[in-house]
């Protein structure tokens, strides 16, 4: 069967055959350019990393390197994801419940990290970090490393992460309003109170959506990183960087090998996000159940 | 006397100034100041240093590689995604939910993952080369690898753009169009189209604007040989090895400014878009 088939005209709203043909050369032929797009790709990874059996797989895992790079990962998106978590939490209440002066200025700026190439964004923090930076030689007088050291890979993956939980947070809490806090307040609850008994059991599914989107962002960012990173061996590569590492070594394997760790915790994001979708109808249209075509 | 304040109303809600002062700080401290930074730095020597530090060959030719193939690649990121959206809103099948959660698939595999993976498929050897090289088609460290990982990583872009508009899309108009004596293919080119047109501009204008600054999942398929097959993005990281810190900003300022200019013209057309919206309701 082709995929090529044209449009054909069809008889006011009788279903012809001609129309059901289209829709069946529209679905099949979307469904075939997405497995070699997509699902080529994703596979790929798996039959490389078990390309030459499962215990060359296992033993190119267990190295003390890609232990460090698994714990710095994890040190990373454990200090990333809180803060933007914070930050998303503060930005979207002062937006969306006060009407102040600059207000579209700041939501701007905001979102100025998802425009800027990864690359331009590590290079910011040598600008200002680096030894011939604003704050270098302050920094080397008294010792403190940032470029070419964890806090400077931390920074980097902060700002590329930087606006994810505030986007999630910001239409749905303009959306829901802030009646149920004013009433709350007018009750006389305390600032605190309001902000764990109303707001936060309100926002909780799109709040945890926006972590799992800079959770997973963090563990995988590569061009900001690799940046600041310096490709210390043991001591500042992150997972992705362990990947090129071991793929610029020709040691192609153990390069798939964590590659397809990283796969897996990309998945679990993908199942994780479709599951808050359908169990709470974020980011979902209510049209999309009842119509069907 | 009124005393001044920056809010334009009394809100009878707590926590104003300290959630102000803490989003204004953090931001100023992870993105503005970073950024007056390096646009300084790119400045150092004058205007006249900014250009000629910016304009070398080397430069000018990473310039035309990088903007040649993210539009290429917009284009390409336009067409799939438009037919994914449009399968996904209008029609339903069976595993409807699984492709649409793997839709997102390029925005949650790490690129440097992405880049090895398609390099290893398109590679002369590969799954795919394999079947490419004979036909003469070389996909891999050729401009078209480039194309292909810019694409990938972009078409998601045009696909959550769209997606929403052609589902609220109510059916009846285009019925409405159908009663009237249109066809298919007139309802597509003149009810569906239209309607899709504004999100699909801002869809691929997002898919340029990264595909524009993508780094990890473009530099292992690139080739990366200068003056032909090298990015932007990777010539700010070469000279950032050569200890050419000046070169470096300079050309990330370059890149900068074309990618707030996208980002503006992204936000106009969508406030634009949004206003002719709320006139039609």
């Amino acid at each position: 069967m082709s995929g090529h088939t044209r449009p054909h005209s069809s008889h006011l709203l009788r279903p012809s055959l001609a129309s059901r043909m289209t829709r069946i050369a529209l679905i099949f032929s979307a469904l075939v350019l997405l497995s070699f797009f997509l699902v080529l790709p994703l596979v790929g990874v798996f039959v490389q990393a078990f390309d030459q059996g499962w215990k060359i797989f296992i033993e190119s895992l267990r190295q003390e390197d890609v232990y460090a790079a698994l714990r710095l990962t994890a040190l990373v998106v454990a200090i990333s994801v809180p803060l933007n978590t914070v930050f998303g939490i503060a930005a979207s209440w002062a937006i969306t419940r006060f009407d102040f002066y600059g207000k579209n200025l700041l939501i701007t700026l905001i979102d100025i990290p998802l425009a800027v190439s990864p690359v331009v964004a590590g290079l910011m923090y040598v600008e200002v970090f680096g030894l011939h930076g604003w704050m270098g030689p302050w920094l080397s007088e008294h010792n403190l490393h940032v470029i070419f050291a964890v806090p400077g890979i931390v920074l980097a993956t902060v700002f590329v992460t930087f606006p994810f939980v505030a986007r999630e947070l910001i239409p749905f809490m303009q959306a829901q309003g802030s009646d149920e806090e004013e009433a709350a307040a007018v009750l006389g609850a305390s600032g605190a109170s309001i902000f764990w008994r109303v707001t936060l059991p309100n926002i909780k599914w799109p709040l945890l959506y926006g972590m799992v989107l800079a959770a997973s962002r963090s563990m995988g960012e590569f061009g900001a990183v690799s940046v600041v990173s310096g490709h210390i061996r043991g001591k500042t590569t992150t997972l992705p960087l362990q990947v090129e590492m071991f793929y610029n070594e020709y040691n192609f394997t153990a390069a798939f090998a964590v590659a397809s760790l990283l796969t897996c915790a990309a998945i679990i994001t993908l199942i994780t996000k479709k599951i808050i979708e359908v169990t709470t109808g974020l980011h979902q249209h209510q049209a999309e159940d009842e119509r069907s075509s | 006397m009124k005393r001044w304040s920056i809010l334009k109303r009394q809100s009878p809600l707590p926590g104003f100034g300290l959630s102000l002062g803490f989003t204004v700080g953090y931001l100023s401290l992870i993105v503005l100041i970073p950024l007056a930074a390096i646009t300084r730095h790119g400045f150092r020597s004058g205007l006249a240093g900014f250009i000629h530090a910016a304009t070398t060959p080397r430069t000018l030719a990473s310039y035309r590689v990088t903007l040649e193939s993210a539009l290429a690649a917009a284009v390409v990121s336009t067409l799939i995604g438009f037919l994914v959206a449009w399968v996904l809103a209008r029609f339903d099948f069976p595993g409807k939910r699984i492709v649409d959660a793997i839709v997102d698939l390029p925005f949650a595999l790490p690129t440097a993952v992405a880049g090895i993976s398609l390099t290893t498929l398109y590679a002369e050897n590969g799954l795919m080369g394999r079947f490419l090289e004979p036909l003469g088609i070389h996909v891999a460290f050729t401009q078209l690898g480039i194309i292909l990982a810019m694409s990938f990583v972009g078409f998601p872009f045009v696909v959550r753009s769209v997606q929403p508009v052609l589902e609220d899309l109510d059916p009846a108009v285009e019925e409405a169009a159908a009663s009237l004596g249109a066809n298919e293919l007139q309802r597509f080119t003149r009810v569906l189209f239209p309607v899709a047109l504004p999100a699909l501009l801002t869809g691929g204008a997002l898919a340029f604007a990264r595909a524009a600054g993508e780094y990890g999942s473009v530099i292992f398929i690139a080739g990366n040989m200068p003056m032909k097959t090298e990015i932007t993005a990777l010539l700010i990281v070469t000279k950032l090895e050569e200890y050419d810190y000046t070169g470096a900003a300079a050309i990330a300022v370059a890149m900068l400014i074309l990618s707030l200019t996208i980002m503006l013209a992204v936000n106009l057309l969508q406030s634009r878009f949004q206003k002719r919206e709320g006139k039609r309701i």
